[in-house]
């Protein structure tokens, strides 16, 4: 079918500025199939059903609204964890600000690097779970990513990794418009926790596809920069085999629009796929997590929790979907959506389904948005907890279910402390 | 301790008196108590003397140790010494009882200028308190009230009062819904609190819990004002008679 004239003028005009990087013969074709998917699904437009509740406009355009570069003036985060520093400064890999990219049980090399060889383990990932991950519902910026990424890495966990490969996305021009493709295998039995935080660019288009084999588990902690103004694009592409574990946080603060989508597919039997998002957000902030989990195998457990707390016109969006395909008995899925609403010019929508062909399976979901418990509050009060604090306090507690998705305790008191100094500076008057 | 002066109190939605003029002062180092039928304004009391919302005060005053208190904000009266154990303790999910407390005991003490209590000290005083009140470590643990039954809530409402020291209780119902053992044991709580500086003010529909914390005078309030005052005998009055023969008594 036709693309109506408008999608195609934009997504002509959108191409037209972005330039194909040269590899090997099978990442030439792995990025001309992408291109091709895009033109045919065309760029989002305010009319597709996956996009009404986020308009399109800002990441559509030729080139970067510009953002400029906020100092938050406090300790990077994850500063105190040991970990691998891989970073990137306005989309471009910093080899100098990096560390030195070896560890045991691990393979890293610079995704450039990786798709100039010919033989290559990326082959059979870069751009296979985006184009998996294309139906029921496209993702056009995705499909964008996989024909147009500049930059990025490739990461092989072959066993236990001894501490975090964390991803550090420095913002440094005020009209950087980058595109990062990730591809990560984890092997039988393999252990990986990937951190990633930054505003990256004035607009980032991100993707990333994680291949969790049998047995292996993969944690993945990120906190999007706190940059006022930058736009980003995220994909999260999983695929889940056998007694596999994943588990996936993202912390939002601020940014005038973010689009997460994270795709899960639990392909293996006693898998568990966990998907949590805290985002908090005051003015001219617009937060979208779009979440598709498909179960298509016997006994795997998935959790969707998703809060955020909205005040001064910010805006929080979510669209879950819990798709359980015949044959995956005896699934346990669970999905709730929150917001808490700190005054009356806050919004939250909501789109929460379910999509069960299997007989034997237990799904719940729930979706709740409102104010600060009056009773609570006054109780926290009446005990000599001064209002502001108070509120923080039950803010956080409203936050506590998502957070507690993180499972290392050091990552996590790191995350609330982050939490903590955002609340701070964004009481009420 | 505490004095009340006339005071009068409608609710802020709509044109409805609820308290027409209480007068009451409660000595320094007193149990007072307040009994009377439901509706005639005790827990309105006991609400806008720590200052929640929804009510006006339309006249009079209410002074602790000389300072007014309706004119402070909930968190400023706590700091000033004023506790009140509510009838309804709320719960609070996501919130650790143990954070709970140590963010208002340290609240209360840097209002009034005082040392934050260290982690280490904070945790040897609650072991400390909650083990008299048979709180053990999970109920410190779990979120502020949250699964807690009607005696464990109870007993977490002194708990915080043996924590934070206030120099005026007031107790709202504190028996409601307790069974016979739960209500000694809280009841031994209160008492253990009882000390020259301190004060309490006991809010009860039935003289039961005052035979475990034994008052120096009892008030009767019906319609919204002190009807009736005198020693602990009245409260035996009430049990033996209900309400209806003082009432008419002072009708």
């Amino acid at each position: 079918m036709a693309l109506p004239q408008a999608k195609l003028d934009t997504t002509e005009a959108r191409l037209a500025r972005l330039d194909m990087p040269e590899g090997a013969s099978w990442a030439n074709s792995a990025r001309q199939d992408a291109l091709s998917r895009l033109r045919t699904m065309g760029l989002p437009g305010p009319r597709d059903e996956y996009w009404r509740f986020t308009r399109p406009d800002a990441l559509n355009a030729p080139s970067a609204p510009g953002a400029a570069v906020f100092d938050p003036n406090e300790t990077p985060l994850f500063n105190d964890i040991d970990r691998l520093r891989i970073v990137f400064r306005d989309g471009v890999f910093d080899a100098e600000a990096s560390d030195d990219l070896s560890l045991e049980n691990l393979e890293i090399e610079r995704l450039s690097d990786a798709m100039n060889k010919d033989i290559h383990w990326a082959k059979d990932l870069y751009g296979v779970l985006e184009t998996r991950g294309q139906d029921p519902v496209v993702r056009p910026f995705a499909a964008m990513n996989t024909a147009f990424a500049s930059d990025g890495i490739a990461v092989r966990a072959t066993g236990k990794v001894s501490k975090p490969v964390s991803l550090v996305y420095l913002h440094e021009k005020t009209d950087s418009d980058a595109i990062l493709h990730f591809v990560i295998r984890l092997e039988e039995g393999a252990d990986l926790t990937v951190l990633e935080n930054g505003p990256a660019a004035a607009r980032f288009n991100k993707c990333m596809e994680v291949e969790v084999a049998d047995g292996a588990a993969f944690h993945h902690v990120r906190a999007q920069g706190r940059d006022h103004e930058r736009l980003a694009v995220t994909h999260l592409f999983a695929r889940l085999g056998e007694e596999s574990t994943f588990k996936s946080f993202t912390l939002t603060a601020n940014g005038r629009l973010t689009r997460n989508e994270a795709v899960i597919e639990v392909t293996g039997d006693n898998a568990i796929a966990h998907i949590a998002g805290a985002a908090v957000g005051d003015g001219d902030f617009h937060h979208d997590d779009t979440v598709f989990v498909t179960h298509d195998a016997i006994n795997c457990e998935s959790r969707q929790v998703f809060k955020k707390v909205l005040r001064n016109g910010a805006v929080g969006t979510f669209q879950g979907k819990i798709l359980v395909k015949a044959g995956a008995q005896k699934t346990d899925g669970y999905q709730i959506s929150q917001a808490l609403l700190l005054d009356e010019d806050a919004q939250f929508l909501a789109k929460p389904e379910l999509e069960i062909y299997a007989d034997d399976v237990a799904c719940s979901h729930g979706s709740t948005s409102g104010a600060i418990d009056e009773g609570a509050l006054f109780y926290l009060r009446s005990r000599g907890v001064p209002s502001a604090e108070a509120q923080d306090l039950l803010t956080l507690a409203f936050l506590a279910e998502a957070i507690e998705e993180i499972e290392d305790e050091a990552i996590a008191d790191d995350i609330l402390s982050r939490l903590e100094g955002w609340l701070q500076r964004h009481r009420s008057a | 301790m505490l004095k009340i002066n006339n005071l009068h109190v409608k609710l802020e939605e709509e044109d409805k008196q609820i308290l027409k003029g209480v007068d009451l002062e409660v000595p320094a180092g007193k149990v007072h108590a307040i009994m009377g039928p439901n509706g005639s304004g005790k827990s309105t009391l006991s609400y806008v003397l720590s200052g929640k919302d929804g009510y006006e005060v339309t006249e009079g005053s209410a002074t602790l140790e000389g300072e007014e208190v309706l004119d402070l904000d909930p968190e400023e009266r706590a700091a000033a010494g004023l506790f009140l154990a509510f009838q309804y303790p709320v719960e609070i999910p996501g919130v650790g009882n143990m954070t709970f407390l140590r963010t208002a005991l340290n609240a209360q003490r840097k209002a009034r200028g005082e040392e934050e209590l260290s982690a280490a000290d904070f945790l040897k005083l609650i072991r400390e308190k909650a083990k008299s009140l048979k709180i053990d470590a999970d109920m410190l643990k779990r979120p502020v009230n949250v699964g807690f039954s009607g005696g464990e809530k109870k007993r977490n409402e002194i708990l915080q009062m043996a924590m934070l020291e206030p120099k005026m209780c007031i107790l709202d119902e504190t028996d409601s819904g307790l069974d016979v053992d739960a209500m000694k044991l809280v009841a031994d709580g209160v008492n253990a609190l009882r000390a020259e500086g301190r004060s309490f003010l006991v809010i009860t529909h039935y003289q039961r819990l005052l035979d475990h914390i034994k008052p120096d005078v009892v008030h009767i309030m019906a319609d919204g004002r002190i009807v009736k005052t005198g020693g602990p005998e009245l409260a035996l009055e009430v049990e033996n008679n209900g309400y209806h023969d003082i009432l008419a008594e002072v009708a």
